[in-house]
């Protein structure tokens, strides 16, 4: 008696779930979306944005993330300190014969925007996306990455003092915004 | 294998003072003071912005002038050690710098100088940890800490 009432509810909740042809249409635009998060991961986790993403209360420096010379502090705006700013620097644009990168209101990314742990590791997928989900809507996530000079930036981010090209985020900005759209289109889904 | 090197009319406000000059864009602005204009009180310190003897001000913001290239300074003010004479918080640090013997070799003392006012004309009551931050950029190798620390209190209080 048993068995033919867990048949029969099994053969209820069959009834109510969709053809398979519809299951795989309606799982595929979150794993698509998925797959264009964790491309939009790989930038954000990049040194070029990781350096001014910090958990710490400095920024950092190079491919190996140091700690910024010259004792640089993030301060209380992210900005450094008076007589010790970012502008103290860095200016409106790259300025390559010294080696010095620059962008319009070079600055950084406030602690709730952080990208790494206290250990100086990068957060996981799933922590930045949960991260980024509490600080920006999809929309307003994707005219960031289009717009913000300072994301700009990192896809041209000039040359090293030694006169060599920084190295580049792992998309082209074409790449990361079109990653960024589909997962937005996607419903941002986190992994 | 010839490098060209292009020269352009560049127009710079320095204390006060329009100066036109002939300079390669890409030149810091520490060498166009220094070697075009003779304003040689700021100095060359490191040339990767870790010392802070080059400290200059554009529109009042402390600036490393080894690291900006001429082309980028636009119309911004500048400001060197030569100009404080005539600033009133520039010469209330510079007379708190002599009442204190802060100098010893005296080469990094115009760019912690050009520090201090930017501090103090943002904050006219540094505590001691603005003071660390804000100066730790600055480095003297006669380690003169401790004297330049008594004369920003000093000056701090006749500037209250």
């Amino acid at each position: 008696m048993l068995t033919l009432i867990l048949i029969a509810l099994a053969v209820a909740q069959d009834s109510k779930r969709p053809p398979a042809s519809e299951q795989v249409m309606l799982a595929s635009p979150r794993s698509g979306g998925l797959g264009a998060w964790q491309k939009v991961y790989s930038v954000m986790v990049s040194p070029r944005c990781l350096n001014c993403h910090t958990a710490t209360t400095y920024p950092q420096q190079g491919d190996d993330r140091h700690r910024h010379v010259a004792n640089v502090i993030r301060g209380p705006q992210g900005k450094g300190v008076v007589a010790l700013n970012c502008a103290t620097c860095h200016q409106s644009t790259n300025a390559n014969s010294t080696g010095v990168p620059g962008a319009h209101n070079w600055h950084l990314a406030p602690l709730s925007m952080r990208w790494q742990d206290v250990n100086d590791r990068p957060l996981s997928s799933a922590d930045v996306c949960r991260s980024v989900l509490r600080l920006l809507d999809g929309p307003h996530l994707l005219k960031h990455h289009e717009e913000e000079p300072l994301v700009l930036w990192a896809f041209n981010p000039g040359r090293r003092p030694d006169g060599t090209m920084r190295t580049l985020p792992p998309l082209t900005h074409e790449g990361f915004v079109e990653a960024t759209r589909q997962w937005v289109k996607a419903g941002t889904p986190c992994p | 294998m010839s490098v060209t090197t292009i020269h352009l009319l560049t127009h710079l406000l320095v204390n006060g003072e329009r100066k036109t000059l002939t300079v390669d864009p890409s030149t810091p602005l520490l060498w166009v003071l220094r070697e075009d204009l003779k304003l040689t009180g700021t100095k060359y310190g490191c040339g990767i912005g870790a010392c802070g003897a080059c400290t200059v001000h554009l529109d009042g913001v402390g600036t490393r002038s080894c690291l900006v290239p001429v082309s980028l300074v636009g119309d911004r003010k500048i400001v060197t050690i030569e100009g404080m004479a005539h600033d009133p918080i520039g010469r209330v640090v510079q007379n708190a710098w002599v009442d204190n013997d802060v100098v010893q070799c005296g080469y990094c003392q115009s760019g912690q100088v050009m520090s201090v006012v930017a501090l103090l004309k943002s904050n006219r009551k540094p505590t001691d940890k603005n003071i660390e931050e804000s100066m730790g950029g600055n480095l003297c190798r006669c380690g003169t800490y401790v004297r330049i620390r008594e004369a920003i209190r000093s000056a701090a209080e006749k500037l209250a």
